[in-house]
């Protein structure tokens, strides 16, 4: 096996993992990393040196922002979870407000934060992926914290007061 | 305590959580988190996030690689669709047929493809034949692409098709099947003979460059990426075949080119 192909291959499971995180939803997270594999295969002429694993979390964080536009084209329909107080007990009910919390990022600022804490990229290298100055990165980073805290402070339910 | 250091913004203090500070000033920072307790609380809220996220999606990259991303098999698979096979395909595409368009049945059967060329083949013949208004916004006319990308709902650029002699005149908007914008971009070649490339967003799985005629208007479809294209022109063969595999490439690199340019100009320190 080639060093490129054994470079992708090491990276798979990153991959996955990022996708998963970044879609929320195991199938197209999968999807998603096939595309990518398939065009970074194709693209191997393109490819002469570097970080592979950031080229590849380019190609992928790319393919994702084509996704979400065709997304944005058909009609969504979701259930309306009003009345669903996140469960507080156990593991599981925080795991669901996480997912909500990144849900509710915009996605650049998804993608800063995913490649930050999960991925484990520099600043330098998120920037590099998202093609912006290590500024914006961090700004990101800002926004998207603050934007999580918010909403797991909203939506936690009041303490109960001891009388 | 007296605070001998600069303060400590909040850059610094995401920094410190992503392992991202200087020795000196993570020493720094340590000691304001120790002297003001509303900082520390959000570092404490940014790490558990963090940890939640891990928690949440960590387990992904351990789970055993399923078949389907066999790299090899990947491989394969995308060879025919590599830019040097697309001549290939195109030429293999292109020989039999006698008359009219090849594997005349198969196309016929593939009604989504019979849709978009119709659409595609109608906006051709219906512009080309314009001599003051062939197009709505000219070449060179820097909001064309960024325009047409964000109504089509995807990132094109003209293909540059000066090695073929064919100068770009412009491109214009249409409404495509169920509403779906398309994007009309028209070439003009030394003899003032016109070509169209018409693309929209069609969630058909992916095809192989196929060429069909109708009277004297000739073209080349295909569907990549859940976006279909057509090379109209006229009914030559090898021009359309040649003009195809070109407008092909350019597609198929561009995004790939794009990141990677980019990558290398930052790589550089």
């Amino acid at each position: 096996m080639s060093g490129f192909r054994q470079g992708i291959q090491a990276t798979i499971p990153a991959l996955r993992r990022y996708a998963r995180a970044l879609t929320r939803d195991a199938e197209a997270a999968d999807d998603l990393v096939q595309d990518t594999l398939v065009r970074a295969l194709r693209s191997e002429h393109l490819f002469h040196g570097g970080d592979i694993r950031s080229w590849l979390y380019t190609i992928l964080t790319n393919l994702n922002r084509n996704r979400i536009r065709s997304l944005a084209r058909r009609p969504v329909i979701s259930p309306i979870e009003d009345n669903d107080v996140p469960d507080a007990s156990g593991s599981e009910g925080g795991a669901r407000d996480i997912a909500r919390a990144l849900a509710s990022l915009v996605e650049d600022q998804r993608v800063a934060l995913l490649l930050v804490v999960l991925e484990g990229l520099s600043y330098r290298e998120v920037a590099e992926v998202q093609g912006v100055p290590i500024g914006t990165v961090m700004s990101r980073l800002a926004r998207a914290r603050a934007q999580i805290k918010a909403y797991l402070d909203g939506e936690r339910p009041p303490l109960r007061r001891v009388k | 305590m007296i605070d001998r250091d600069p303060p400590v913004t909040e850059e610094e203090l995401h920094a410190y959580v992503d392992g991202e500070l200087a020795a000196d000033r993570r020493v720094a920072v340590e000691h304001w988190l120790g002297a003001h307790a509303e900082d520390a609380a959000r570092v404490a809220a940014w790490r558990a996030q963090a940890e939640a996220i891990r928690a949440r999606y960590g387990a992904a990259a351990d789970e055993p690689v399923p078949l389907r991303f066999n790299l090899d098999r990947l491989a394969r698979q995308g060879r025919k669709w590599s830019r040097f096979a697309a001549a290939a395909a195109v030429a293999a595409l292109l020989i039999g047929g006698a008359a009219g368009w090849f594997g005349r049945g198969a196309w016929e059967g593939a009604g989504p493809a019979r849709v978009v060329t119709t659409e595609a083949f109608d906006a051709h013949r219906l512009y080309i034949a314009e001599v003051r208004h062939p197009i709505e916004v000219k070449a060179g006319e820097n909001h064309l692409n960024p325009w047409l990308s964000r109504r089509i709902g995807y990132q094109v650029a003209s293909p540059n098709l000066d090695t073929l002699g064919l100068k770009l005149l412009g491109g214009r908007l249409l409404p495509g099947n169920s509403g779906r914008a398309a994007a009309l971009y028209m070439y003009e070649g030394t003899s003032g003979e016109r070509f169209t490339i018409y693309c929209r967003r069609d969630q058909q799985p992916q095809s192989s460059l196929r060429y069909r005629a109708t009277g004297p208007v000739g073209s080349v479809f295909w569907i990549e990426d859940d976006m279909a294209f057509v090379v109209s022109g006229p009914a030559d063969r090898a021009r359309l075949q040649k003009i195809a595999e070109t407008v092909y490439e350019q597609i198929e690199t561009r995004q790939q080119t794009g990141a990677l340019l980019r990558m290398l100009s930052d790589a550089r320190p």
